[in-house]
């Protein structure tokens, strides 16, 4: 067997919250005071990475996760975390964690799902909480003056589940969003009412020829279907950056 | 299950390497698939997490974390590096 | 407490169609074979039971409906002090004979009332309540048995080779 045992190098540090906001009726943002950010032995924060974060029981057992971070280099760190039914740590962080509560983070983490701001033209295409990652990129482009052209679709079940509505809502220059509600619409809606198909893709897309870089975050099923479509559409595989969360509960 | 990507475990990764990893490409020495660490398929399960190659579901790496230490085992790759 | 136990798995979930599944048991003079139906004719239990996992989790009273593993190793006439069970996608533990006879092991195919799932391990899965749910295998084709200790998948690790949760044994040396 070729295996080795080493020890740990990256350090953790503890991060109080300072504010959490409820973005929609399971997801919630919460904003992080971290005395040494980014984290000693990792570089400059980009967009598109995420924490990993460690709670500790009173008993001594341990929970680790990852969260994106949902905020920009730049501004204060931020992760969004959505409750999942099953979960054994979102539920504390959706409903219980409270401003002043502590917990241990680690990062910012993360080499190849990360956009720097000049690469473009920029597809992002979300998939629930995927969207996290994809509005730090987003908020990114903004603070930097970035003048690539960016598209986002932003797949949610309904209107109520799409998390940063009011925020992606604000015209920004330069970039196109685009929302599909897979399971009821509001009244009069006009946008996409289906969940992400190839012919939906075909109309969002950049042309292949136009060498646009994509970033993918959600489910994995979800994500592995969009990049499958967009393969077909001739989109080379190291253009497409991909994220899977996993199917949700059970965590 | 649905399995999550290296990305899932980038945190680790750079504690056993010291560096950087979703970013480094890998080849699976059973199908010669080569792909970033990030696209590797992980399966977390209770005693630890295995890293497989998507096209052929080979194991790339095993990590099993014991109290302090982390065991790795990356046989089922026949190269990792940039 | 859960109302359904998580998935975790160390691969993707087979799907071995039945027409082609068996079961064995292995290691001695000759190879003792169940095709499904050959299986299913074999006198089943029903069970309820704890089961608990090492990532924390513990989920009580579950039902289960399976085939003892006293029953498929008397049908073998086998004897030896170790088994080694192997499964589809190439997962194995170990445990020693007597953690899983005298009534404390099953080949489970049913739980809660309907055929198992395959991402919990259906068609059938080996099912050893008293131990840490990793050394219930899922996808489990058979038992193969032996004079020696062969360490499956997690304990080549120096997870502990005899999981057991009432002793907190989790770690080789613990």
């Amino acid at each position: 067997m070729a295996g080795t045992a080493v020890r740990g190098r990256l350090t953790w540090q503890v991060a109080t919250v300072s504010a959490v906001t409820d973005e929609t009726p399971a997801v919630r943002t919460i904003s992080l005071d971290l005395p040494d950010w980014p984290g000693p032995g990792a570089g400059p924060q980009r967009a598109g990475q995420h924490l990993d974060v460690r709670l500790t029981a009173e008993d001594g057992y341990q929970a680790e996760r990852e969260y994106s971070i949902a905020s920009a280099p730049g501004e204060p760190v931020a992760i969004t975390v959505e409750r999942l039914a099953d979960g054994e740590v979102s539920p504390y962080l959706t409903e219980e964690l409270r401003q002043g509560d502590q917990f241990e983070v680690r990062g910012p983490v993360g080499g190849y799902f990360v956009w720097d701001g000049d690469d473009g033209p920029l597809l992002l295409v979300a998939g629930g909480s995927g969207i996290a990652p994809l509005r730090a990129m987003l908020r990114h482009r903004r603070r930097t003056g970035s003048t690539v052209q960016a598209r986002l679709l932003y797949s949610s079940r309904t209107w109520q589940d799409v998390i940063y509505r009011a925020e992606l809502s604000v015209p920004a220059d330069g970039l196109e969003v685009f929302h599909t509600l897979t399971r009821q619409q509001p009244p009069g809606w006009t946008g996409y009412a289906r969940r992400v198909d190839a012919q939906m893709l075909t109309e969002v897309a950049w042309p292949a020829a136009d060498d646009p870089v994509v970033y993918v975050c959600g489910p994995t099923s979800f994500v592995e279907t969009v990049a499958g479509a967009l393969t077909s559409l001739g989109y080379p595989a190291r253009r497409i950056r991909t994220e899977r969360f996993g199917a949700t509960g059970g965590q | 299950m649905e399995p999550v990507d290296g990305n899932a475990i980038g945190g680790l990764l750079i504690e056993i390497f010291g560096t950087e990893m979703t970013n480094v490409r890998g080849t699976c020495a059973a199908c010669n698939a080569t792909g970033p660490v990030a696209s590797f398929a992980v399966y977390r399960s209770g005693p630890g997490i295995v890293a497989r190659c998507r096209a052929c579901d080979g194991e790339l790496m095993v990590l099993v974390r014991r109290q302090a230490i982390t065991c790795v085992d990356l046989r089922g790759l026949a190269r990792l590096g940039k | 407490m859960t109302d359904d136990f998580p998935v975790l798995s160390a691969g993707p979930t087979p799907r071995t169609a039945l027409d082609k599944w068996t079961f064995s048991v292995t290691g001695g003079v000759q190879q003792k074979t169940w095709t499904w139906p050959e299986f299913r004719a074999l006198p089943a239990e029903q069970l309820t039971t704890d089961i608990h996992c090492v990532t924390r989790w513990s989920k009580l009273d579950t039902r289960w409906e399976g085939v003892s593993v006293d029953v498929l190793l008397d049908e073998a006439g086998y004897d030896a002090p170790y088994i080694l069970a192997f499964c589809d996608g190439g997962y194995t533990t170990n445990l020693p004979v007597e953690a899983v006879t005298g009534g404390k092991a099953w080949v489970a195919f049913s739980y809660a009332g309907a055929p198992l799932r395959p991402e919990h391990g259906g068609p059938a899965r080996l099912l050893v309540p008293r131990l840490y749910f990793w050394k219930s295998a899922k996808w489990v084709r058979g038992l193969r048995l032996r004079d020696t200790d062969e360490p499956g998948f997690w304990e080549m690790y120096g997870y502990h080779n005899y999981g057991d949760p009432w002793l907190e044994q989790r770690y080789a040396g613990d």
